[in-house]
């Protein structure tokens, strides 16, 4: 194998290694890290339930807000800060192409925001069965 | 040339002089807080404009901004926490270009922007209920005023007050 050879396999290696870090780039792939995740922490792990995500979704869970406090009922819907009034887009995937692109930033904004609304971290079950439920909503 | 003539040269060019000073002084004064508010990151951008317009940091001291990026976890009573690197970043730019305490622009341990002196001197006119429209919502909704909050132009021509 010659240097230039050499270079390009190196490049490729790191490429292809780069891109299986960050290769979750859309809800369908997301939900699949989340669904091996939630595998790894119980073996009695049964799927994901888009009933149990909406409920999650809406519920207050004893404090002040729920998700559709900033979000809306409707997650195709412009959302507003609730302290802010900031305008947040839409969270569906089906209305907002951004939407679970990135698992990193999905994982970013469910710290923050779990925390917020139910006081601690999602788990990996909980985090899929939002996803499943916002994933239904069509175009 | 005249007595006369000469008189009225020697006005003219006072205030010819005179107007020239005077609009150098004014454009360098809108042209310094243009600049003020021109320092950008985007990182700082994206994180910290996602849920509020991202405050230019001239708006608060070095040590403000240290106090704020330490509690990211409580954060006027949200979690907007970030990874380590972020912070770091973040931290960074906003020191670089925080307000000089020095210069009486901003009291040193004021972390609520709309409390600091600078803020409540250049809103005294807006009425309190104002504050409470439901378009506003709070002192802390820049961007229902000012339209252009969102690129930091902050510029009293471009202010809209909405019902």
């Amino acid at each position: 194998m010659n240097a230039s050879s050499a270079v390009a396999a190196i490049v490729l290696a790191v490429a292809v290694a780069g891109s299986g870090l960050t290769w979750a780039q859309s809800p369908a792939a997301i939900s699949k890290r989340y669904a091996e995740a939630a595998q790894r922490a119980s073996a009695s792990f049964a799927g994901f339930s888009a009933q149990r995500g909406e409920e999650l979704f809406q519920a207050s869970h004893g404090g002040q807000w729920s998700c559709s406090s900033c979000h809306t009922r409707n997650p195709t819907a412009v959302g507003k800060h609730a302290k802010t009034g900031k305008p947040i887009a839409p969270l569906a995937p089906a209305a907002n192409a951004e939407r679970f692109t990135s698992i990193a930033t999905a994982d970013k904004w469910f710290k923050r925001n779990c925390n917020d609304v139910i006081g601690r971290k999602c788990t990996a079950q909980e985090k899929g069965d939002v996803l499943s439920y916002l994933m239904q909503f069509k175009p | 040339m005249s007595p006369k003539h000469r008189r009225w040269t020697l006005d003219a060019t006072v205030w010819i002089a005179g107007f020239a000073m005077a609009a150098l002084l004014v454009t360098e004064a809108v042209a310094t807080d243009r600049r003020a508010s021109s320092a950008t990151n985007p990182t700082w951008q994206s994180e910290c404009g996602s849920c509020h317009v991202a405050y230019p940091p001239h708006l608060l001291s070095a040590q403000a901004w240290r106090s704020i990026l330490q509690r990211l976890d409580r954060h006027f009573g949200v979690d907007a926490s970030v990874d380590e690197a972020t912070a770091s970043t973040i931290g960074a730019f906003l020191e670089a270009n925080a307000g000089r305490a020095a210069q009486g622009r901003v009291e040193p341990s004021t972390i609520r922007i709309t409390q600091t002196r600078w803020f409540r001197h250049e809103h005294a006119e807006v009425a309190p209920s104002t504050w409470n429209r439901s378009a506003v919502g709070s002192a802390a909704n820049c961007g229902a005023c000012h339209r252009n909050a969102a690129s930091g132009d902050f510029s009293e021509r471009l202010v809209r007050m909405p019902n």
